[in-house]
């Protein structure tokens, strides 16, 4: 277990330096650092210092490395907007991210995994088909649109809830968290249910294909024939089959929950990292988005490693699998 | 034993009445149409985007004034709800936006752009995809370990970020949304290809194929290719209805798409503001209109991935 | 013979799936007895029924079909009336299933001790340790050495075989009165095969338990079985003890079934064949099953035939069975 943990760390840590590569390579090769990273409105002299501490005036390979150092020092350049480190912004924003990523996962864990295994268990029941037509129009609905509809519904038309904006916040060992409050839920659910809508119809869809191959299953055939209850056979047997692909399905969408928050938090000005990011395209304030770009990237090769190890937790066959090799 | 099996079976002597079912002889194309047709929602649903392609494609002929036709619009008819008549007696039947343009009108060229959008990009992908996947699934070894890499790569990045980077760095217009939609789908299209056409690979026909000694060409295209296409099918049905809702997200927060040439995701964001004061038609009826687009696209495509799946067929 | 209840009697079964393309009688009028410590074969080709006759024994045939006609007698109960609740307390305790393919009658992803266990704790309240000192004990009835890390493993750690012994473990955990073994060694190599069939005789004698043991391959019956039956398109055509049925077979498709296994044809002429093809339970020919490739079938035998017994102990369904050489064996 630990071998195939460690394997997997050092592929991480692999990806990652390819990927600062990349990036590297587009902003100071492909583009032009300058335009990139070095505010347009500086007066000469902070141009010059600048100039320095980016290596801007070293050859290209000592540039790399001034890079890499700068960024595992967090220092990825400053705002042009703000004048602050772009780091220092986007991870001040990124607790509010992932509080609302982790609110719409959790919900459409816990909808779509019931949903999807009754519509599998009973696929000609009406009630089936309903949710799988309901499904469908999760699944094909664009995320700010429904956003939109929801804004007009609970918050115009109804005005259970707020139309936008993040709640009252509590300090939870250093980070604001607002599901805490009162207030704070009231003004999550709309965006997490938002967000959790796409990914809902995906868990419902998996899971009801899902039990409805394993159903068919030898292995079911075999679990009724020794008598176990059918709430045995469907919690025990079923579920823990299929929970399978629909973990490592959800795990590396949760890069793409957190990609979609962009959306979500425009609609709803939410104060995260995603609205920063389209805030900052707009007003062409580049480090920041380089320094976005970086961190996405971090973040995703994290995900995905924890997927992995989460996937062969709970399929004991790839485990072995990979020792052998 | 003897004697037992030698004398002559008795069938030609009988004429045997069995009890038949009789069973219609059927073509594949045929037996497909009759799957296809059992559901209900499905016929519904590729009657309705009959109707949206249609009315898209024939929008310049069908539309009731043209809305960038900056001499027919005035701004004296802005925000008027659906129904209303405006300055020279026409009427909007579903409002007007803040410039005064017909909701309607606006919604049949905002379609317009966005199916052509979505489906040109889909149509290149399809092909890009095509051709690397069956090469990859081809020629195996490095060739195919490399392709894979890069789409893994891409793969592990979710669509909406990829766009939105691209679009950061390319700036706004049709040619480049379109670029970007490529870019997001061709991985997607050549991992399905390749999965399909490595499974037909290893298939007997084939090896058999291959010991007759016909050329890679002849191989590719006549053979793996028609076994590639369902699956192919199925996926492209649904990717055309991601590839129109990613570049109305994409228009909506404000990338891509310049505002000479709105497609329905930017009229929904033109109507954003106006919502909290009650004029929700601006941003609801073209919203509605890339709904039912999207909507009827995924029915189709779910119906044909139940038709053409081979598991699920008992 | 029996003057107590025999363990099983099946009395006129039928069990129909009702499909798209038509009415498939899977099951066409079954009857047969079994009383303690038999073992009955049940034999015929894929397509023949004989399955579905172990799906209904067990209550487990899903839709589209269904039983629909006859009785099943289990104890002298018949259990064809009972209902959800009642087979799945019957399953696993009184009545046992021995699937064909080990490989995927065991969950992947759960390990030998909690399938175990769960059968256990699926018809008693056991604790935990003294499940696992049950489960210890059955694995090493059925041969199978170090229990205790066999326990803790997942079945695709095992060969096959294994499996199959840990099926056949489970199987007997709750002294099941009757076992119902469809094809287990049908996925397995010859000497495995053999192992296992001795084992399942040696538990069956010992424990005093029924088996039906459904195959397509003869030769295993001849060695392991007290009686069998011979299945036809969803009906049985000959019945009797083994014996008996393998030297003087009265029906002529159990002498064409004989006549094509390849021990009992000379070296060096054609492989004998019974002629044509088992047909589709879909268009099956009205009257006898088995005239489209019998050498012996007249006009007669568009009638269906009824269950004969032209001698005592046999059973056939046949106008026009092998009486000669019947005539010349023992009574």
């Amino acid at each position: 277990m630990t071998v195939f943990v460690i394997r997997r760390l050092m592929q991480a840590a692999l990806v990652i330096l390819v990927m600062s590569l990349l990036v590297f390579f587009g902003v100071h090769v492909v583009g032009n650092p300058v335009d990139i990273l070095i505010n347009p409105m500086f007066t000469q002299e902070e141009y010059e210092r600048a100039v320095q501490s980016l290596g801007l005036d070293r050859p290209i390979h000592e540039q790399y490395v001034v890079f890499l150092g700068n960024a595992l020092r967090g220092e990825l350049g400053d705002s042009f907007v703000f004048g602050q480190p772009a780091l220092e912004l986007i991870l001040q924003r990124l607790p509010a991210t992932l509080e609302l990523a982790l609110a719409a996962l959790l919900m459409a864990i816990v909808i779509g995994l019931p949903l999807g295994v009754w519509a599998g268990l009973n696929p000609e029941a009406r009630s089936s088909r309903l949710i799988m037509g309901g499904s469908i129009l999760g699944f094909s609905l664009p995320t700010f649109w429904v956003g939109i509809m929801m804004i007009m519904v609970f918050a115009v038309m109804l005005g259970w809830l707020p139309s936008g904006g993040r709640g009252r916040t509590v300090d939870v060992l250093g980070i604001e968290v607002s599901f805490l409050t009162w207030d704070g839920l009231r003004h999550l659910i709309l965006p997490a249910l938002n967000l959790a809508l796409l990914k809902m119809a995906l868990v419902t869809r998996l899971a009801r294909a899902g039990t409805r191959e394993a159903a068919l299953q030898d292995y079911v055939k075999f679990a009724r024939a020794k008598g176990l209850t059918r709430r045995r056979v469907v919690l025990v047997h079923i579920v823990k089959n299929i929970m399978i692909p629909i973990v490592t399905v959800l795990g590396l969408e949760f890069g793409t929950l957190i990609a979609f928050s962009v959306v979500t938090e425009t609609v709803f000005a939410w104060p995260g990292m995603g609205k920063l990011i389209i805030d900052s395209i707009q007003v062409l304030d580049r480090p920041i988005i380089v320094a976005y770009l970086m961190i996405i990237v971090f973040m995703f090769v994290i995900i995905n490693l924890i997927v992995d190890v989460l996937y062969s937790v709970l399929d004991p066959r790839v485990r072995l699998q990979d020792i052998k090799q | 034993m003897s004697g037992a099996l030698e004398a002559k079976p008795a069938i030609d002597v009988l004429p045997v009445e069995r009890e038949t079912v009789p069973v219609a002889t059927e073509t594949p194309l045929r037996a497909f149409v009759s799957d296809f047709i059992e559901s209900k929602v499905a016929v519904g649903g590729f009657a309705l985007l009959a109707t949206i392609v249609l009315a898209a494609v024939f929008a310049p002929w069908i539309a009731p004034q043209n809305p960038y036709d900056l001499g027919v619009i005035s701004i004296l008819d802005g925000r008027l709800p659906p129904g209303a008549e405006g300055m020279d007696g026409m009427t909007f039947w579903l409002g007007t936006d803040s410039m005064g343009r017909d909701m309607l009108s606006a919604i049949l060229y905002g379609l317009r752009i966005s199916l052509g959008v979505g489906v040109t990009s889909g149509i290149i992908a399809v092909g890009i995809g095509l051709c690397v996947g069956l090469l990859a699934a081809y020629f195996g070894g490095k060739v195919d370990t490399v392709i894979m890499r890069v789409v893994d790569l891409q793969l592990s990045f979710p669509a909406i970020l990829v766009a939105l980077i691209l679009l950061a760095v390319l700036g706004k217009g049709v040619d480049k949304i379109i670029i970007a939609l490529v870019v997001v789908q061709w991985a997607y299209y050549t991992r399905t290809v390749r999965a399909s056409a490595l499974v037909e690979r290893r298939k007997e026909y084939v090896e058999a194929a291959l010991c007759l000694a016909l050329g890679t060409r002849h191989v590719l295209f006549r053979h793996m290719l028609p076994n590639v296409l369902p699956p192919l099918i199925v996926v492209a049905t649904v990717q055309v209805a991601h590839a129109i809702a990613l570049e109305a997200t994409l228009s909506f927060l404000g990338l891509g798409l310049p505002i000479t040439e709105p497609s329905l995701g930017l009229l929904i964001a033109n109507g954003f503001d106006y919502m909290l004061s009650g004029k929700y038609w601006i941003s609801f009826f073209p919203g509605i209109a890339l709904l039912v687009t999207i909507v009827s696209i995924n029915l189709v495509g779910d119906r044909l991935r139940d038709v053409l799946n081979p598991r699920l067929q008992k | 013979m029996a003057n107590h209840l025999p363990t099983l009697m099946v009395e006129n079964l039928k069990t129909h799936f009702f499909t798209k393309a038509g009415v498939v009688k899977a099951v066409d009028d079954v009857s047969f007895a079994i009383d303690r410590g038999e073992i009955m074969g049940l034999v015929g080709e894929s397509g023949s029924g004989k399955t579905v006759t172990g799906f209904s024994i067990m209550g487990l045939v899903d839709p589209p079909g269904r039983i629909t006609g006859g009785r099943i007698l289990f104890n002298g109960e018949d259990i064809a009336r009972y209902d959800d609740e009642q087979m799945r307390a019957l399953r696993g305790r009184k009545i046992a299933m021995i699937f064909q393919d080990p490989m995927m009658t065991l969950n992947p992803v759960l390990r030998i001790d909690t399938q175990m266990i769960e059968a256990m704790r699926a018809h008693e309240k056991v604790s935990r340790d003294e499940a696992l000192r049950r489960a210890r004990a059955a694995l090493g009835q059925v041969g199978i050495s170090a229990p205790e890390e066999r326990l803790r493993a997942y079945p695709h750690q095992f060969s096959g075989g294994m499996r199959q012994r840990i099926s056949i473990a489970i199987a007997l955990l709750h002294k099941p009165d009757l076992i119902v073994a469809d094809e287990p060694t049908t996925a397995l190599d010859v000497t495995i095969q053999g192992q296992i069939l001795y084992e399942v005789q040696r538990l069956a004698r010992e424990t005093q338990t029924a088996v039906i043991w459904i195959t397509h391959d003869l030769s295993v019956i001849a060695g392991l079985a007290d009686k069998v039956c011979v299945m036809y398109a969803g009906r049985i055509v000959e019945h009797g003890p083994v014996d008996d049925v393998l030297d003087r077979p009265l029906h002529p498709y159990t002498k064409g079934l004989i006549g094509s296994v390849p021990s009992q044809n000379e070296r060096g002429r054609p492989l004998a064949q019974i002629p044509g093809m088992t047909p589709s339970l879909l268009s099956l020919p009205k009257g006898c099953a088995f005239r489209t490739r019998c050498p012996r079938a007249d006009a007669l035998c568009a009638n269906d035939p009824e269950v004969t017994r032209p001698i005592p102990m046999r059973e056939i369904r046949c106008f026009h069975p092998h009486l000669e050489t019947a005539a010349t064996g023992g009574a």
